[in-house]
Parts: structure tokens; C-alpha cells; sequence
């Protein structure tokens, strides 16, 4: 008993010099256990996190991809959208170029650039030109052949104004006179012009009033409208009927001035 | 009294005023002037008139003498016929030079004659009208002193007299004033005048449709607006009825007158041809000689500048046979210069007219032209821009032949230049060219290699086998 009793003191002593070596070692590690513990906890906390951002990071990649094939898709539809109006727009274009075209070519083909009309106006003024100078040529004539007519009424009245003034010269029954040769087979011109032509003795009659007696002698004479008043030729026709004959005006015995 | 009825009959003949001038006579008329027989005045004025009318230095010598001032101020208050003498009087001065025109516009003649033109005389009128006429002649500065003083109005109306000569002298008065200056003739127009004198063309005066002529185209010659009023006159048609007319110088005022018209607008000339005028005209350059078929040409030459339809017009009317006649029979350089512009104006549009020149062999003839050295150097140098402006049209293949024979080497590239357009392409006309011998000609010419002549050579040359080009080149 004093041995168990000295065994468990010295086991009580052991006990508590082994509690106190213990203590003192715990005390000892206790600072690197706790630093390991700590090590230990933060790598398990790192782990825990990095697991989370990973499982974010995974979400976060799926909500991405999701979101960019709906933007791609929505994307690619609205080009196959503008393609397609480009490509309709593009064939209407062409569409109508072609109309224009066709319509450029018309409008100026007929309305500014007309052949046929062209042909037809240069067809038109060739023979209107014909036409003019026909017309001119004919205008031409008339007026040719009027101043002829009047040069020979000219001369016409010239010689008629020369009977008058040679009247004495006319042939008699005694002596042939001086146109009326005996040789010449016919009686001159002169001759017929002078066996025409009445003399008057200068009356009181104004020169103005023999404007009425009317008549043309010589066979070459036209015959025309205009009526020449020859106050020294006989009479033909009676005093043209549409102007009165007015009573000569007493007046003083004019000069006949030729 | 004798006196002075002597010396007018004398001063009537132009020897006798040598040995009157000798004497002294103008001193002694201008106080006879004053003298208190009216015929005593008058027949002073007479002489002095046919003196002054003779020559310049005796116009000269009524001027120093001051026998103007007396002369207008006694204007206003004589008798009909001192004022014809007195009008005859300053008509004759002012006929000789702008100086002594200015002198009698300075003394007041101007106010005194346009006081004239109102009398009842027609005398008178005509004599004031003339003195106008001659003074408003000269320049623009005397011609709107004339229409300053209000003579436009009153010339108007004596258009409208019954007396021939008046109408005569008035439509030449108005003539003289429209032709210097638009706003002249612009005044003349606003009177009416243009009405006037479209009425007179149908009158059968010769010598008074030469004047209505001269006027209108003074008056359309300065502006369209003009023109075009003259158009609107419709004179067209009855002044073509007078490029019939016996008298040359209606015919020659008439194409004139087409002429400005012309020249404006290729809608005035549409109007000319419209109405036949072409036919007409050309006829009347197969009709005259000379000088007077200027005009004609100049008119043709506008009328093919405007556009081609019209030059296809002139063509169509017989117009290129003319002027081929022109150039061959005028002599004068000036009427052949005008011949050879109005040519180019006609070849130059396209390939078809210059195709119409080229078949009247006109190209060697300007060619001729252009290498005469007895030709003047406007005659050259126009026919040179014919010549060249038809050949850059020219497609017509024997009219070009001639052309490859002795010309300059300025000419000669263009007619090479229009070979090697045509010959790629018509296989006919190579072959001809060939026979004609034209191809041989063309290895003889020399070109520096690298101007566009050789390359022209080249090309032709390229159209054909190389043996016969060869071949040719040894020969």
C-alpha cells in the first residue's frame, strides 16, 4: 500500500510533471498550430470561394453565351432583312434603269432628235423652195409683161401725139401723101395713124374734158384694163355713158401747153 | 437781181465754180442775203447752196463767213421757198464732213430744220428731211442731236405723205439715224416707224423700196429684240417677192436685210427659211455680179452657222453648186474670203454636209485658196479654217484623195487623220484606196515617228497585208 500509494504519487507527479510537459509543449505549438490552423482554414476558405467564383464564372458564361447567340441571331436576321431589301432595291433599280431607258429613248427619238420629222420638214422646205421659185418667177413675169404693157402704151400714144401734130401730112386724092408711097405695096402705119386722127381746133374745152373719149387704134395695141385717155383719136364708141359731160366752164382761151 | 440770177446758173455748173470762187463771190452773195426782195434772197440761197454743195473748202468758207446763223434764224420766218433754199443750203454743207456737220448743229440748224418738217409744204419737208438725213449721217453724237431735237415724230409722218420723194427721203433719213447705235434705232422703232415701213415694201417705187430696205435692216441690225420686231412686221414673205425686182440695189438691200436678221438667233434665221427665203436668195446669187453678192453670202454663211438642220437647209436649196460658182468667178479677195467662211460654216457640222461640200470639189479649191501667195491674209487664214474645219468632218473618201497630193504638212495630218477613222472598218473603200493609188502616196510621205502623223501612217498601214505595203514602200 505504501507502494501503491508511492506509485500513484509518483504517478500522480509524473502526471503532473507530464500535464505540465504537456501544457508546455502545447504551449509551445500552440502558436504554429494556430498558424497552421489558420493556414489550413484560409486555404479551405480559398478553396470554398474559388469553388464559388468558378460555379459564378460557369453561370455567368452560360447566361453570356446565351445572350450572344440571341444577339447574333437577332443580328443575322436583321441582315438577311437589309440583304434582301438591298437585293429587291437593287432589282427594282435595274427594273427601272431599263424603263428609263427605254422611255430616254423614246422621248428623244421622237420628240427631239425626230428623224422622220427631221426628214420630213427638210422634204417640206425643199419644195416649198420649188414652190417660191415658181411663184417668183411667174410674180416676176407679170411684172415683166405689165411694164412692157405699159411701155408700149407709151409708145403707143407717142406716135398717136406725132399723127396728131403731122396731119397735115395725109395722102389726098390728088397727091399721095408722104407715107403712102406709090411703091410701098401697103399704106404705112404712119398713114392709118393719120387717116385716124381727128384734129380739133384748140376750144374752149379744158384739156381735162377730152378724158372721156375712149378708143384705141393700131392692131398691135393689148388689150388690157387700164383705159388711156387719147383725146386726138375718132371716136370708136360713144362717150362712156357712166360719167356726165359737164358744160365746159367759160374760162379764157387756154394755151394747150404739150 | 441779174446778178445773182447769173451766178446761180453758173454755180449750177461745176467749172464755172472754180472761176466764181476765184472772184471772190461768196463775200458778195452773203450781203445779198440780207437784201429785201424775197426772190433776190432765194435765189442767193440757191447759189450759195450749189457752191457749198461742190467741195469741201467752199462748205468751209460759208461756215467762216457766219452765214449760218443768219440763215437759221431767217428760217423761221421766210417763205416756202427760201426755206427749201436755206435747207438746200445746210444740207450741202453738212454733207461734206462730221466738223462742218457740227458746225450747223451748233448754230441751232438742227431746231430750224425740225420746225421745217412741220410745214404744209411738202417742198420743204423734203429738203429739211434731206439736210437730217445728211447730218445725222456721219456720227452717233450728230444723229442724236437730230433725235434730241424731236425730228423722229415728224420724219414718221412724212413717211406717210402721198409725195414720192418726200417718203423717199424721209425712209433714208431714218435709215442714217438708226444705224449707229441700238438705243437710236430703239427711239426710231418707238415712233412706229416699223409699221410704216412694212407697208411701203408693196409700193411700186424702186428707188423708195431701196431706202424702206436700207432702214429696216439698219434698224434690225443692232439687237434680237430689234429683229424681232421687224419680223413681227410680216414683211417676210412680200420681201422675198422683191429679190425679184429689176433694180439691183432693192435686191442687194433686201439681202441685207436678211441678213442682220440672221445673224441673231437661230429662230429668226427658222423664220427666213420657213417662208422660202433660201430659194430666193441663192437664185439671186446666180443673178448678180460682184460686189452685190456679198450680202447673199454673208446671209447663207449665218443661217448654216446657227445650227445643222439649217445647214442641211442651205444645202438642200442648192446653196453649195452657188457658192462654188462664187468662188470661181469673183475676183475680189473680200467676197472670196466671205465664200470661204460661209463654206466652212456649211461643211463643218457633220459628216453628211461635209460630205455635200466635198462632192462640189470645194476642198482642193480651198486648198487653192489657202496656198495662193497673191491671196490676202484674211482670204488665208479663212480659207485655211474652212479647210480644216470640213476636213475634221470629212468621212467622204475620193473627195480626200486630191487633198493627199502637195499640201502643207498642217493640212495633210488632218486628211491622214480622217483616212485612218475611216479605212479600219470599210473594207471597199481600202480597196479603192489602193487602186487609186493613194497608199503609195501615203509611203512617200516623210513623218517624224512619234507625231501623230506617223501614227496615223501606222494605223492605216496596219489595216492592210503586209506584202502590198511592203511592196509599195520598195517601189
Amino acid at each position: 500500500d505504501m507502494a501503491e500509494l508511492l506509485k500513484i504519487k509518483s504517478e500522480a507527479e509524473d502526471f503532473q510533471s507530464e500535464y505540465f510537459y504537456r501544457n508546455s509543449q502545447a504551449e509551445e505549438k500552440r502558436q504554429k498550430e494556430n498558424q497552421a490552423a489558420t493556414q489550413i482554414q484560409s486555404w479551405f476558405r480559398a478553396c470554398k470561394v474559388r469553388a464559388y467564383f468558378s460555379h459564378l464564372h460557369k453561370k455567368a458564361v452560360i447566361i453570356q453565351k446565351i445572350w450572344r447567340g440571341f444577339t447574333a441571331r437577332a443580328r443575322f436576321r436583321q441582315m438577311v432583312k437589309a440583304a434582301y431589301f438591298i437585293m429587291k432595291m437593287n432589282f427594282y433599280e435595274e427594273m427601272a434603269v431599263r424603263i428609263q431607258r427605254r422611255w430616254r429613248g423614246f422621248f428623244v427619238r421622237k420628240y427631239i432628235h425626230n428623224f422622220y420629222a427631221r426628214k420630213s420638214y427638210l422634204e417640206g422646205l425643199f419644195r416649198k423652195n420649188e414652190l417660191v421659185r415658181r411663184e417668183l418667177d411667174e410674180l416676176e413675169e407679170l411684172q415683166k409683161r405689165e411694164r412692157d404693157c405699159l411701155e408700149m402704151v407709151k409708145e403707143q400714144t407717142a406716135k398717136v401725139y406725132q399723127a396728131y401734130r403731122l396731119h397735115h401730112l395725109l395722102s389726098t386724092k390728088q397727091c399721095p401723101g408722104v407715107f403712102n408711097s406709090p411703091f410701098r405695096s401697103a399704106p404705112h402705119e404712119m398713114e392709118q395713124l393719120l387717116r385716124q386722127v381727128k384734129y380739133q381746133a384748140p376750144t374752149r374745152l379744158a384739156p381735162g374734158g377730152r378724158a372721156c373719149l375712149l378708143g384705141m387704134p393700131g392692131p398691135a395695141a393689148p388689150s388690157f384694163s387700164g383705159t388711156l385717155g387719147s383725146p386726138w383719136i375718132k371716136t370708136t364708141q360713144t362717150r362712156c355713158s357712166s360719167r356726165p359731160i359737164l358744160p365746159p366752164i367759160g374760162s379764157k382761151k387756154q394755151q394747150v401747153r404739150w | 437781181m441779174q446778178f445773182v440770177q447769173t451766178v446761180a446758173d453758173l454755180a449750177s455748173r461745176p467749172q464755172n465754180i472754180e472761176m466764181l470762187q476765184n472772184a471772190g463771190v461768196m463775200s458778195m452773195l452773203r450781203p445779198l442775203m440780207l437784201d429785201v426782195v424775197p426772190s433776190i434772197q432765194q435765189t442767193a440761197a440757191l447759189a450759195l447752196g450749189r457752191l457749198a454743195d461742190h467741195s469741201d473748202d467752199l462748205a468751209e468758207a460759208v461756215v467762216k463767213e457766219d452765214i449760218l446763223p443768219q440763215l437759221v434764224h431767217s428760217l423761221a420766218s421766210q417763205n416756202r421757198f427760201y426755206k427749201k433754199a436755206a435747207a438746200f443750203v445746210l444740207r450741202a454743207v453738212a454733207k461734206h464732213s462730221p466738223e462742218l456737220s457740227q458746225a450747223v448743229v451748233a448754230c441751232g440748224g438742227v431746231d430750224a430744220l425740225v420746225l421745217c418738217l412741220e410745214e404744209f409744204d411738202p417742198g420743204v419737208k423734203e429738203a429739211a428731211a434731206w439736210a437730217l438725213g445728211f447730218i445725222a449721217r456721219h456720227n452717233a453724237l450728230l444723229s442724236q442731236s437730230v433725235v434730241d431735237a424731236g425730228a423722229v415724230p415728224l420724219l414718221v409722218l412724212c413717211l406717210l405723205e402721198p409725195e414720192m420723194a418726200l417718203k423717199r427721203i424721209a425712209a433714208s433719213t431714218l435709215s442714217d439715224i438708226s444705224k449707229h447705235t441700238p438705243e437710236l434705232a430703239q427711239t426710231v422703232v418707238d415712233c412706229g416707224a416699223i409699221a410704216h415701213l412694212a407697208q411701203m415694201i408693196l409700193n411700186p417705187d424702186a428707188k423708195l423700196k431701196r431706202q424702206v430696205f436700207s432702214a429696216l435692216s439698219q434698224i434690225s441690225k443692232h439687237s434680237v429684240s430689234l429683229a424681232e420686231m421687224v419680223i413681227e412686221a410680216e414683211i417676210f414673205p412680200a420681201a422675198v417677192a422683191c429679190l425679184r425686182d429689176p433694180d439691183e440695189y432693192v435686191r442687194k438691200n433686201v439681202t441685207t436685210l436678211m441678213r442682220e436678221v440672221v445673224k441673231h438667233t437661230p429662230e429668226l434665221s427658222q423664220v427666213i427659211v420657213n417662208c422660202g427665203g433660201m430659194a430666193a436668195v441663192i437664185d439671186y446669187l446666180g443673178n448678180c455680179r460682184g460686189n452685190l453678192r456679198l450680202p447673199a453670202i454673208m446671209m447663207l454663211g449665218y443661217v448654216a452657222a446657227h445650227s445643222e438642220n439649217l445647214a442641211m437647209a442651205v444645202i438642200l436649196s442648192k446653196g453649195v453648186p452657188q457658192l462654188a460658182l462664187c468662188l470661181s468667178e469673183e475676183s475680189e479677195h473680200h467676197i472670196k474670203a466671205a465664200t470661204a467662211w460661209s463654206i466652212g460654216q456649211i461643211g463643218h457640222h457633220t459628216p453628211e454636209h461635209a460630205k455635200a461640200v466635198a462632192t462640189a470639189h470645194l476642198l482642193p479649191k480651198l486648198l487653192e485658196l489657202y496656198m495662193d501667195a497673191n491671196s490676202s491674209e484674211d482670204l488665208q487664214a479663212k480659207s485655211k479654217k474652212a479647210l480644216k474645219s470640213v476636213l475634221q468632218k470629212c468621212t467622204y473618201l475620193p473627195g480626200l484623195e486630191p487633198l493627199l497630193y502637195d499640201v502643207p504638212s498642217n493640212i495633210l495630218k488632218h486628211v491622214v487623220c480622217q483616212f485612218s477613222k475611216v479605212l479600219p472598218h470599210d473594207s471597199k473603200a481600202r480597196r479603192l484606196f489602193v487602186t487609186s493609188g493613194g497608199l503609195k502616196k501615203l509611203q512617200e510621205i516623210e513623218a517624224e515617228p512619234g507625231s501623230l502623223l506617223q501614227e496615223h501612217i501606222n494605223a492605216i498601214n496596219s489595216c492592210f497585208p503586209e506584202e502590198i505595203v511592203s511592196a509599195l514602200t520598195i517601189n
